[in-house]
């Protein structure tokens, strides 16, 4: 195939009339690709929630018999497995994906046709590792899948190998976008987007994809000996051979911890945006919010051995995770008291999206105080593995994060989908959700104390913790009323929900000053960026007045054009979008559904003379490729000719794609 | 937290409890756990509190108007409760945390020792994990008073405990709430906790690490009783099995010989030797069966031998079909074996 080959396997650029389902598959807007990741990654979490309700009907009473022994440890495997690397991490992607580029002011991320790369392998692996459960074939060695426990001497079935090679398959995804990522927030911001401009929720994401960047090479490694030792026979986890188990834990959990960070950060830096937002104030102390999560990025590394307090590491070692563990108190409180400070004095705004950020700080700062419990050593030798723990990871995962996620999809609802969430419904579905989760999760504090461990599939009447078991799952069945709520809430806007403009919230970062949802390039005109918020100074400069807005360096990039003089700061023209002017006409009105710019047809970017990337089916091809090699290992067991065959085949295929994707221009030239 | 809960709690008889605390070491965790408990629930209700009074507190004109003092109180507020506020709490909790990991812990030369036979005056049991039960051997300085039994620890109350951990297969953990936080088992190395049983009594340990199939049901119990009574106890478990009295017993120690049983299992003073699975040799003295699964009696013995696989789906214990015959004589044998 030569380089200069004349027709490439793309279609022209018409993106804007495209809706088929080819051109999903071909994709490489950013926004599209957020929208994948977006109903992909609440599937999966669906899936994950119907997967924890047969756990709760298991548990609902001692000696049931819903589920098999067998059946239940795969799914609660599959449960951990499903909300960590298929719901709550591609839930983050997807905000990832919609909003990093529109808030450092970018046509699209730095890499697009890696970015639809990345969706896809998340999307093939998610399937991969979830299908084996209709075949009662699912991974049954628990989401940490400690060895030797998963060694093929103890684990003789295909359950842990569908787990193996489905986290790696699902590690270059998150990989890959990681790069992605990183180059975008480094090097596609607007002119004057220095870096202590950078909106709360970009700054979240830049420190997550470096934990993900130094993190995952390490499961990678300890994976790939579990997949050598599984399917080439070596002993790097064969305790018969003089291996020590402990390796695995180590290199687990000094991914297993970051991950944690990987898993809060983002909805930390959704709620940074929405509590001011609804607070009409700029975010409070916003360098030291910076700090802040840099310092939980960097101490996240440094904890990993208090998972591992039971298997006997000796006082010292004991006391020196203790405390780094215990200084990690320090950057989380800081976060929620300037969240706090934020909404002093603050015209607070009750919106649905607000509750849920609002939630996040109460339901994070419980965990987090159990947390913080956990890190004593001997109490933490009472409490690891019951299901005390369970309850203080899911105050911090479900509290957390999921609020915090909940918050981000009733904020940016309007943003990409140009439609607004119904506020009824979304507040029925908080309470509801509130409600609920505290049921559940509460009473598990008592299951464990009571000395009830994780992962047992019944228990007797006799052990005492019958009524707390009972709570919780009664607390579940709320919980998924509340959640269906949600849903039910998204389809429904999705199709018929009131129009929302520009900016309906009143809110003050890039993302707001361009139509929703916004045009393939996102920006007519790269923004000239002045501060932290720039659409609040131009709508609402009263809300600006304590944001620093320097001009040193705006005048040595050469920006800023002619400088207006407001309430005492100077201010730099903010960019106007030919398109987008009159939608900043009345300003600070919380809900302004601006119909009539929405309506109106926006310019294509070839008429605007924007290249945009091409679409192409590349990634999804080479993303196939690679599942297809990666499956080979499946069939080595059966017949080394046959795996040995689909693994050649899937090699070549994806590197032929790849060679074809990179030798077809990412855009037509103009 | 409610008072409902805690009600409840306090009238839950829970046998492997946390909160009940049977020995000096569990007091000493049982303490640090009611400090960690009394400042992690002030420090969240003072958080949420001070979070819901920033929500509902009227706006003032001064929010308005005076937003550089806001500013400086902002700050104050971060800086006290977000690093103060930790470092001041966190500072004891972390001493009071190295005092009790110093007092509960072994220092790390005992646990270099494993093999050796225990110091004089030193109580040793071994444990070892195994796919879903407890091997438990009672060391000695001299071998012959060395013992072997399983899924039961029977101790003399007020007696130091040193329990040493070790694992056949996969990683288990040793727990035992009343008296001790957990400990892995992991193949390859030796752990070692230490506990006291300050009076007479029971308490449920279980696996607390998933193991497998039948983590769940993968149970045991510390038994404390007075000396001279462990004493007695420890003297007919290091006897071997009691030869049958009488022909029908002859008969059936007959029958469980020419079982399949004699695989796994080992009957000391018989030719069974089986490594595989429990120890029988005193099976009728013990409280449970399969783990901790069934109470010792009649009816769950014959059930278990019969069918393990259906009350334990998954144990390493294969369910043979057996004449009911051969049943009932391997039952009556083993009913024997106190």
């Amino acid at each position: 195939m030569a380089t200069t080959v004349a027709a490439p396997a793309y279609a022209p650029a018409h993106s804007e009339e495209a809706t088929g389902l080819w051109s999903w598959l071909t994709t490489v807007d950013h926004k599209r690709i957020g929208i994948l990741y977006l109903f992909t990654s609440l599937f999966f979490f669906v899936w994950g929630g119907v997967e924890a309700a047969i756990i709760r009907a298991q548990l609902a009473a001692p000696n049931l018999n819903v589920v098999s022994a067998d059946t239940y440890n795969q799914i609660f495997t599959m449960h951990g497995t499903t909300m960590v690397f298929l719901a709550i991490m591609p839930l983050s992607a997807a905000f990832f994906n919609l909003l990093i580029p529109l808030q450092v002011g970018a046509r699209d991320v730095a890499f697009p046709r890696l970015n639809a790369f990345s969706y896809w392998i998340y999307l093939l692996g998610g399937i991969f590792i979830s299908l084996p459960v209709f075949f009662h074939a699912a991974p049954d060695g628990g989401w940490f899948g400690y060895t030797p426990l998963t060694t093929k001497a103890h684990s003789p079935g295909i359950n842990i190998d569908f787990w193996v090679i489905g986290l790696q398959i699902l590690g270059i995804s998150t990989l890959a976008a990681s790069f992605n990522f990183i180059t975008t927030i480094v090097n596609m911001r607007a002119p004057g987007m220095n870096m202590m401009r950078m909106p709360m929720f970009t700054w979240n994401t830049f420190v997550v994809q470096f934990l993900v960047l130094l993190a995952f090479p390490v499961i990678t490694i300890a994976l790939q000996f579990l997949i050598f030792d599984r399917f080439f026979g070596t002993n790097f986890y064969t305790t018969a051979a003089g291996a020590d188990p402990l390796l695995w834990q180590h290199l687990f959990w000094i991914f297993g911890h970051p991950e944690v960070y990987i898993l809060i950060l983002p909805a930390f830096g959704l709620v940074s945006e929405v509590i001011p937002t609804f607070s009409r104030k700029p975010i409070f102390g916003y360098p030291v919010m910076v700090y802040a999560t840099v310092l939980i990025g960097f101490l996240g590394f440094g904890v990993w051995a208090h998972h591992m307090f039971s298997v006997g590491m000796g006082p010292i070692a004991d006391s020196v995770f203790s405390l780094t563990t215990m200084l990690i108190a320090i950057p989380t409180g800081v976060k929620i008291f300037n969240w706090i400070s934020t909404m002093w004095g603050g015209a607070l705004n009750f919106t649905t999206a607000m509750k849920f950020a609002v939630a996040l700080v109460g339901m994070f700062t419980v965990g987090g105080i159990s947390g913080v419990m956990h890190s004593s050593p001997p109490a933490d030798l009472q409490q690891t593995d019951t299901y005390f723990i369970v309850a203080h990871f899911h105050y911090v995962l479900f509290g957390g994060s999921m609020f915090g996620l909940f918050a981000g999809v009733y904020h940016y609802f309007p943003k990409f989908s140009g439609r607004l969430m119904s506020e009824k419904l979304g507040n029925w579905s908080f309470w509801i959700m509130f409600l609920g989760m505290n049921l559940t999760f509460f009473p598990m504090h008592y299951s464990g104390l009571l000395g009830m461990p994780r992962r047992i599939y019944t228990y007797d009447a006799d052990q005492g913790y019958t009524l707390f078991n009972q709570l919780s799952t009664l607390g579940t069945t709320i919980l998924i009323v509340g959640i269906a709520l949600t849903l039910h809430n998204l389809g429904r806007s999705w199709r018929k929900g009131e129009r929302a403009g520009n900016d309906p919230w009143g809110a003050g970062t890039l993302e707001w000053s361009i139509p929703s949802p916004p045009p393939d390039y996102n920006f007519a005109e790269l923004p000239n960026v002045t501060s932290r918020y720039p659409l609040w100074d131009v709508k609402a400069p009263e809300l600006t007045r304590e944001v620093p807005h320097t001009e040193a360096g705006d005048r040595r990039l050469g920006i800023g054009g002619p400088q207006a003089v407001t309430n005492g700061h100077e201010m730099g023209e903010v960019h106007v979008n030919p398109t987008a002017g009159s939608a900043h006409a009345g300003e600070g009105a919380p809900v302004m559904a601006n119909a009539a710019a929405s309506a109106r047809r926006l310019p294509t970017a070839k008429e605007l003379g924007i290249p945009m990337p091409n679409p192409s089916i590349m990634p999804l091809v080479c993303a196939t490729g690679v599942v297809v090699m990666f499956c080979g290992l499946l069939f080595l067991g059966k017949s080394m000719a046959t795996g040995v065959g689909i693994m050649i085949l899937g090699a070549l295929w994806w590197v032929a794609s790849l060679y074809n994707w990179l030798t077809t221009p990412l855009e037509d030239a103009h | 937290m409610s008072a409902l809960p805690l009600a409840a709690l306090r009238q839950a008889v829970a046998p492997q409890s946390a909160l009940r605390a049977g020995g000096p070491e569990a007091e000493q965790i049982g303490l640090l756990w009611n400090v960690l408990l009394v400042v992690g629930t002030a420090v969240t209700v003072g958080v949420l509190a001070f979070l819901a009074y920033a929500l509902f507190r009227r706006r003032g004109d001064a929010d308005e108007t005076q937003g550089d003092r806001r500013m400086r109180a902002g700050v104050r507020w971060m800086v006290a409760g977000g690093v103060v506020l930790p470092i001041v709490v966190l500072m004891p909790i972390l001493v009071l945390t190295m005092r009790t990991l110093g007092a509960v812990t072994l220092p790390s030369r005992t646990v270099a020792s494993a093999d050796e036979p225990p110091a004089p005056g030193e109580f040793v049991v071994e444990v070892t994990g195994r796919q879903y039960w407890w091997e438990v051997r009672y060391r000695a300085r001299r071998p012959d008073l060395e013992f072997e039994t399983a899924n039961e620890l029977r101790v003399p109350v007020g007696r130091r405990v040193v329990v040493r951990l070790r694992s056949r297969d996969v990683i288990h953990s040793f727990w035992v709430p009343g008296l001790q936080g957990k400990m892995d088992l992991v193949p390859g190395r030796t752990n070692a906790l230490v506990f006291t049983a300050a009076r007479p009594g029971r308490w449920r340990g279980q696996c607390a690490e998933f193991c497998g199939a039948q983590h769940a049901k993968m149970a045991f119990t510390v038994v404390a009783e007075p000396a001279a009574e462990w004493q007695a106890w420890a003297a007919r478990q290091r006897a071997d099995a009691r030869p049958p009295a009488d022909p029908a017993t002859r008969a059936a120690q007959g029958a469980f010989l020419n079982s399949g049983c004699v695989l796994c299992h080992a009957v000391r003073g018989t030719p069974a030797r089986g490594d595989a699975g429990p120890d029988l040799t005193h099976l009728a003295s013990r409280l449970t069966l399969a783990a901790g699964t069934l109470p010792n009696t009649r009816g769950h013995l014959t059930g278990w031998v019969a069918d393990p696989q259906s009350i334990k789906p998954g144990s390493l214990m294969p369910s043979v079909p057996l004449e009911p015959r051969t049943l009932h004589a391997i039952v009556r044998y083993l009913e024997t074996l106190d």
